[in-house]
């Protein structure tokens, strides 16, 4: 068997046995890379020397008894989180060769566990857009038919994990940006509560609503990863100081006890059929496995979009601000004033759509639309709030499909941004209710793309989720399943 | 019409970004359609109903007040497309 099949618990099991070595796992990682990217176009950086004299150092490691959880295990990180020894680019021109002075917390996570992190993965500019096309470097397709798109915005995330790329990769999710992705790609993805995982270093795009997150091969991978990224953070203000749980301890067999609430508001128009009835299986899976299934009502889900395209554009805004060409990033060097610097710095350096959210952003802000706009959005995401704190008074999680429809042809929605908006109908309403939610391999579409199903759980309640998600992934009998590269 | 192109262009103008004139157009459109969805909350009673700007129920993280280690100045420069080795050098602001 090729060691780039591997999942990550696997992997390190074995290196942990000294039947294989980090150096034979990481250059067998690198040439699967070398013969699928051509196809699968998931990198914007790869950095392949780096990697090998790593994985020579995690093999001097194990050796004299140093070894982290992760110790010479091959991954890659979306690349909105900041490393230090590689650029940080957000799929944006604006920041093309911007190496940032420090690494995130959850790359210095990885990095004390003993992962070797060997590139940056493609995705939607500044995390904006549920596709990956608009990367200014790479647009990946999807490893399961050439073609189609991997969804966003951590698309090069998603496909690196199903083509085998990487034995685990980080994205991170302001409105579905992992879970959509790994849905359309048929991996395992994972956006932790609010308040879980620090956000110190990832470049922010709606604060009240981003988080970083795993996207795995399989639910233990998914489990391995919470427990190396996950904890309280004094450089992130918004980092919740409770205990971190050990994640792999929750996937146990059976659910017995375990309310499943079904939101009939997720099932309605406009699913596509297959979608449907692989989730429906799925929810029969849970059932089998000794789980109350029981309707619940969600019944402000039909205001998620238009909420979300308000508040997530206001913050981005704001945040998006600090390009102003001074710093860091890309400068037009011809501007002979400042405010000349700033409008040709920013209107050269950044893409359509995020010129398109920034301008609903400032719009949604600005004097004498900020009541009609922003405020009230505000006060929906609160009506929205309570109903999944109403839903989880009588389920412990809900489940639903990811998206829609499972991936479409590259290029087949990019002129229409509000329809592309919508489809993210299924997954934003759990950022702006700051709840952990996760995608998880169901089935399989008729001309053979994944379809993922979603579960969703009350604040801090990822262990309920993954014990759910690994029931689920041990019926659903598909994991082995690989696309054709 | 929930935005004119003149609305857009004073919108740009405070986002600090420079449209050309067929940007403006699309923008302008695309921004009505999106708008026009948007106002579907108007179908909803707010009235009462308290603003959600965080999901977590935590206040402000202080810290004890000292001095801590932070970027050294070459650091903090070293990605500045334009700096003199002190600080970040524009072009002139009072003329």
């Amino acid at each position: 068997m090729d060691l780039f099949l591997l999942t990550l618990t696997e992997a390190g099991k074995r290196l942990e046995s000294g039947d294989i070595t980090s150096v034979q796992l990481t250059e067998s990682v690198l040439s699967r890379i070398e013969t699928v990217e051509p196809r699968v176009k998931a990198f914007i950086t790869l950095q392949t020397d780096a990697a090998l004299s790593q994985a020579e150092e995690a093999d001097r490691h194990r050796k004299t008894g140093r070894a982290g959880r992760l110790c010479g295990l091959p991954i890659s990180v979306k690349d909105v989180l900041c490393t230090s020894t590689m650029p940080t680019t957000c799929g944006s021109k604006i920041l093309e060769n911007f190496v940032p002075p420090y690494d995130a917390t959850v790359i210095h996570r990885l990095n004390d566990a003993g992962a070797i992190i060997i590139g940056k993965l493609a995705m939607d500019e500044f995390a904006m857009g549920s596709t990956s096309e608009n990367c200014a470097y790479t647009v990946p397709e999807n490893p399961w038919k050439p073609g189609y798109v991997t969804g966003g915005s951590s698309g090069g995330s998603a496909a690196a994990v199903a083509a085998d790329e990487s034995l685990a990769t980080l994205g991170s999710d302001t409105g579905g940006s992992i879970r959509q992705p790994a849905s359309l790609c048929g991996i395992v993805g994972m956006k932790p509560t609010y308040g879980r995982v620090s956000r110190y270093g990832l470049v922010a795009f709606a604060s009240s609503l981003d988080q970083v997150g795993p996207m795995t091969k399989d639910v233990s991978d998914c489990a391995l990863m919470m427990n190396v990224i996950s904890g309280y953070d004094h450089r992130d203000s918004t980092s919740v100081n409770i205990p971190v749980p050990d994640y792999t301890a929750a996937l146990k067999d059976g659910l017995q006890g375990i309310r499943v609430g079904v939101p009939h508001e997720y099932f309605g128009e406009g699913l596509d059929p297959e979608v449907d009835q692989v989730v429906r299986s799925g929810i029969e899976m849970l059932r089998e496995a000794g789980a109350e299934i029981k309707e619940v009502s969600l019944p402000h889900t039909e205001y998620c979009v238009a909420v979300y395209y308000l508040i997530a554009p206001a913050e981005a805004s704001s945040n998006l601000a600090r390009f102003d060409g001074v710093r860091y990033g890309y400068r037009d060097m011809d501007a002979d004033s400042l405010l000349d610097l700033y409008c040709k710095s920013r209107s050269q350096g950044f893409g359509d759509e995020v010129k398109r959210r920034i301008l609903i952003g400032t719009y949604a802000l600005s004097a004498g639309y900020y009541d009609a706009y922003y405020k009230k959005a505000s006060q929906v995401r609160t009506l929205i709030k309570n109903d999944f704190s109403k839903a989880f008074s009588q389920c412990d999680l809900v489940v639903s499909p990811v998206t829609p429809a499972p991936a479409w042809m590259i290029g087949e929605k990019a002129d229409d941004p509000l329809a592309l908006y919508l489809s993210d109908i299924l997954t934003i309403s759990a950022n702006l209710a700051g709840i952990p939610g996760c995608s998880v391999p169901a089935g399989f579409s008729g001309n053979g793309l994944p379809i993922g199903m979603q579960m969703q759980a009350a604040h801090f309640n990822e262990e309920i989720l993954l014990r759910a998600a690994w029931n689920l992934e041990q019926r659903a009998g598909i994991k082995d399943k690989k696309p054709d590269l | 019409m929930k935005i004119t192109k003149e609305e857009l262009e004073h919108v740009a103008s405070l986002a600090r970004l420079e449209l050309q004139p067929e940007e403006v157009e699309l923008m302008t459109s695309q921004l009505d359609t999106i708008l026009n969805y948007a106002a579907k909350l108007d179908d909803l009673d707010t009235g009462g109903v308290a603003v959600t700007t965080h999901t977590q129920n935590i206040t402000n993280a202080f810290r004890r007040d000292e001095v801590r280690s932070s970027l050294k100045r070459e650091q903090a420069l070293v990605n500045g497309p334009s700096q003199n080795g002190e600080a970040f050098v524009v072009p002139r602001i009072i003329t």
